[in-house]
């Protein structure tokens, strides 16, 4: 594995190729706020909190760090006035959207001083599901199930399973609540996500088979191990 | 192929088909038997003309006699006059604006004579459903030419210094993208047209995928060898369902031909290509989005890098381009990449389409030169402005592109002017606004259509556009704030930055040249409550001049609400509390009255007491 040499803050850090900025920025200390992040689950790149300067081939610009690659020779800076600027717009926009959020508020004072947004969206345009994603993944790469996506588009997206209708495939195992950093998910909505079958008894025989372990925890969350990728079969490429 | 005495080519592009011209096809070719010209004249339907707004058109061949809103009834007059007596039937020709004369030639047609015919060259030429059409104008020659007498790399080479630039918006250097993909080293590679054009007003793409499907099947075929691709995919919108038909039926005849397919003129070259049909997202357009679309995930974009070129579909280099740059390929290997680098300006060569719509007389689809000036294209070509009216701006590259106001006519169009001007090449969609539209409504109509078409995956579209659009709606309803305008900047500024997407760092456009160009208008709307426009509703009184009113009833029988109270020589009051401001009482006065007033930013005049309604009326 070949080792990549970057800039970061100034100070020369030392990389591997799968490794992102964010990765190569906390592996020496150098913090970044993140939001949409999670080390157990494949980088997102939406919530725009990780944003960094980068400048590669001589241009500069702006990149999320969680899923920009690392480059050899890449000059990255993870803090200046510009960047606060840019986060605290982009918390200024999580916060329009979930402004009940107790953890969004709080992150929002604490880090960047921001008690309320400038504007305001229109009561069908707020939710406390700040649709970071996390369950989402989770439920697809340490549960291995995906009963729950993302669904309809722009201010309207929501996490639900698919139609909007009771998944037939959730476990009830509640890996998406504990996921939830806005706590919007609860316990009490797994009956809901899951009403068309009845779930399978914990530590039955044809649950442990199939159990995945977190890749990073190594703590068992339940669930068979179903194809992650339809399509990957579906188009008979690998 | 047998010989006619004429071809009458109808044209069966969308426009006129929507407008019965394949009734029109049907009519003329049984009227032609029933006068047995069956083996003198030939009917072809052909793609789209370009000016859509005279359809159905009818050309005929070799006079050259083009022929607008032909309908069934008027088919026996037109054969008997034209194809019986050799006169041409002069009720179905083009009549510009205040000329009297007729233009018969189509060639004299000042919609048609300064465009410059590349990519669109058989347009209204040959029918799309027919390849051995498209073979008998030269089709496939240059892909035989690139097959055995060129190597992948000179094919790369000849497209770099064409200077041809992507046609989708963004204008990269094709012949760069390719040398990247082409670069990669993986046995598997993916070459992907991009027929997702989804901006409002529109139809580039689509016209060129009917009119001639088989340049870009020609164009792709060249692409794939020049990268090393095995398969293409032509990703291409549902709504566009005679586009869809017309590509799959061409592929289908070049895998027959053995155009497609393995071992294509006899070389180790192999190809072939697949449609894939999109539900219509107009996010699914950027490549990224296309092509977790094309794999069967939602539609939406993610991080570049890694690049397609580096990481595509399925995880192999993908090359993605759009219609029309896939369709200037051909030619371009024909002809050379010095014959195309001498049309246009320094940094962008070639022609450009553009959907010419709006407030234009002639709207259409044209193809020029770039570095025509927008002057050139809305007045000569388009005709001027409906009505006689004043330009107030144009706005290019669609939902995603910015205004142009009329002081900046003279622009020359090419990517890099464009982008100085706050603008964005785009796809090409050039819409004419004239001094009836009110630039804050037009720019809170993009933005709508962005709003709705945000995937929603990043923050700062998702929210920032939506925000936007509350704080110009605002604005439009007469809510608007002292600071608005900093804070719209200053969001717009943020949403362009910090996107994820092509769709959210553009979204921002219409709203940032609006500010530039005619933030004076936006003041008023938000320091005066007026619409210098007259066009948001919210911001509009209607008042009766009582000294004009002769109290005709018109307008009081018009009104929808009754808001109208008044009689038979009683002059007409409008009850500004029923009002809906819906304008249909200015419209219904009488101009030689002219006594109902758009009011805005002023108060409405208190209503004349009861007993002083009585009209004015000049002596005779």
């Amino acid at each position: 594995m070949s080792e990549i040499l970057l800039q970061i803050d100034g100070r020369e850090v030392k990389a591997t190729e799968e490794m992102t900025i964010l990765n190569a920025a906390r592996s020496v200390g150098i913090s970044i706020p993140t939001l949409c992040y999670h080390e157990a689950l494949t980088p997102y790149g939406a919530c725009r909190l990780c944003i960094v300067e980068i400048i590669s081939g001589g241009r500069k610009k702006l990149a999320a760090s969680c899923v920009y690659p690392v480059e050899q020779g890449l000059q990255v800076i993870t803090n200046s006035p510009d960047l606060q600027k840019a986060r605290k717009a982009t918390m200024e926009f999580l916060l329009a959207r979930s402004p009940d959020s107790a953890y969004l508020r709080d992150r929002a004072k604490r880090e960047f001083g921001i008690t309320a947004p400038r504007f305001v969206l229109a009561p069908e345009d707020r939710s406390d599901c700040i649709l970071c994603g996390l369950c989402v993944r989770a439920c697809a790469e340490i549960v291995g199930i995906s009963a729950i996506d993302f669904v309809l588009r722009g201010i309207k997206s929501q996490v639900e399973p698919p139609f909007l209708k009771g998944s037939d495939v959730c476990i009830g195992c509640g890996t998406c609540v504990a996921m939830c950093p806005t706590g919007y998910i609860k316990v009490e909505h797994i009956s809901r996500i899951a009403v068309t079958h009845e779930f399978p008894k914990i530590g039955t025989e044809n649950i442990s088979e199939h159990a995945v372990k977190c890749k990073v925890c190594a703590a068992f969350h339940l669930g068979p191990t179903y194809p992650k990728d339809y399509n990957r079969l579906f188009a008979g490429i690998e | 192929m047998k010989p006619f005495r004429a071809n009458l080519l109808v044209c069966a592009g969308t426009g006129c088909v929507s407008n019965r011209s394949f009734k029109v096809k049907l009519a003329l070719e049984q009227e032609i038997r029933r006068c047995k010209l069956e083996d003198e004249v030939l009917v072809v339907a052909t793609g789209c003309q370009g000016f859509c707004e005279r359809g159905p058109i009818v050309v005929h061949w070799p006079d050259g006699i083009f022929y607008q809103k032909v309908t069934e009834e008027e088919i026996p007059k037109l054969v008997a006059e034209h194809l019986l007596k050799g006169r041409p039937y002069k009720e179905l020709m083009y009549t510009p604006g205040e000329a009297e004369a007729p233009i018969p030639k189509l060639t004299d047609i000042d919609f048609f004579k300064y465009q410059r015919l590349i990519v669109l060259r058989n347009r209204g030429i040959i029918d799309p459903e027919v390849i051995d059409d498209y073979i008998a104008n030269d089709g496939y020659t240059a892909l035989h030419k690139a097959l055995t007498e060129m190597t992948p790399e000179g094919v790369i080479d000849e497209i770099t210094m064409s200077g041809l630039r992507g046609r989708g918006g963004a204008g990269f250097l094709t012949g760069l993208k390719w040398g990247v993909c082409s670069k990669a080293k993986d046995p598997r590679k993916f070459i992907v047209c991009n027929a997702d054009e989804g901006d409002p007003g529109a139809f580039m793409d689509r016209s060129v995928l009917e009119a001639d499907p088989h340049a870009v099947i020609e164009g792709m075929a060249i692409g794939a060898y020049a990268i090393g691709a095995q398969t293409g995919y032509v990703y291409v919108r549902d709504e566009y369902p005679l586009a869809c038909e017309r590509i799959a039926k061409a592929i289908k005849q070049s895998e027959d031909y053995g155009l497609l397919g393995s071992r294509i003129f006899d070389t180790n070259f192999s190809f072939v290509i697949k449609v894939v049909r999109g539900a219509g997202a107009f996010v699914c357009g950027e490549e990224t989005a296309l092509m977790a679309s094309i794999e069967g995930r939602m539609g939406k974009p993610r991080q570049r890098p890694p690049f397609p070129a580096q990481k595509g579909l399925w995880g192999h280099p993908t090359n993605i381009n759009n219609v029309e740059t896939w369709a200037n390929v051909p030619i371009i290997i024909m002809r050379g990449a010095d014959w195309y680098a001498s049309i246009g300006t320094e940094k962008s060569k070639g022609t450009k389409i553009f959907s010419l719509v709006g407030k234009v007389n002639n709207t259409g689809l044209v193809e020029v030169p770039m570095g025509i000036s927008l002057n050139k294209l809305v007045y000569d070509i388009g005709g001027g402005i409906i009505g006689g009216k004043g330009l107030k701006a144009v706005q290019t590259g669609g939902p995603s592109g910015g205004m142009i106001p009329k002081e900046l006519m003279d622009l020359p169009v090419d990517y890099e002017k464009l982008a100085e001007a706050g603008s964005i090449m785009g796809s090409g969609g050039l819409i004419v606004m004239d001094e009836t539209d009110c630039m804050v409504d037009i720019a809170k109509y993009f933005l709508a259509f962005t709003t709705d078409e945000s995937c929603g995956k990043c923050t700062p579209c998702r929210v920032g556009t939506k925000a936007l659009w509350n704080i110009l709606d605002d604005i439009t309803k007469g809510r608007g704030k002292k600071g608005d305008i900093e804070l719209l900047e200053e969001i717009a500024v943020n949403v362009k930055n910090l996107s994820l997407c092509g769709l959210g760092q553009t979204a921002p456009n219409p709203i940032l040249t609006m500010i530039r160009h005619f933030k004076v208008e936006l003041e008023a709307h938000i320091n005066e409550r007026k619409c210098p426009a007259y066009v948001c509703k919210e911001l509009i009184d209607y008042y009766i001049d009582p000294a004009k009113c002769k109290a005709c009833m018109i307008c009081l029988r018009k009104c929808p609400v009754d808001a109208i109270t008044g009689g038979k020589n009683q002059i007409h009051v409008i009850d500004q509390e029923k009002c809906t401001n819906c304008g249909t009482c200015f419209e219904v006065c009488p101009s030689r009255f002219g006594a109902v007033r758009r009011l805005s930013g002023e108060p409405v005049p208190p209503p004349v007491p009861q007993e002083a309604r009585i009209p004015v009326r000049e002596s005779r």
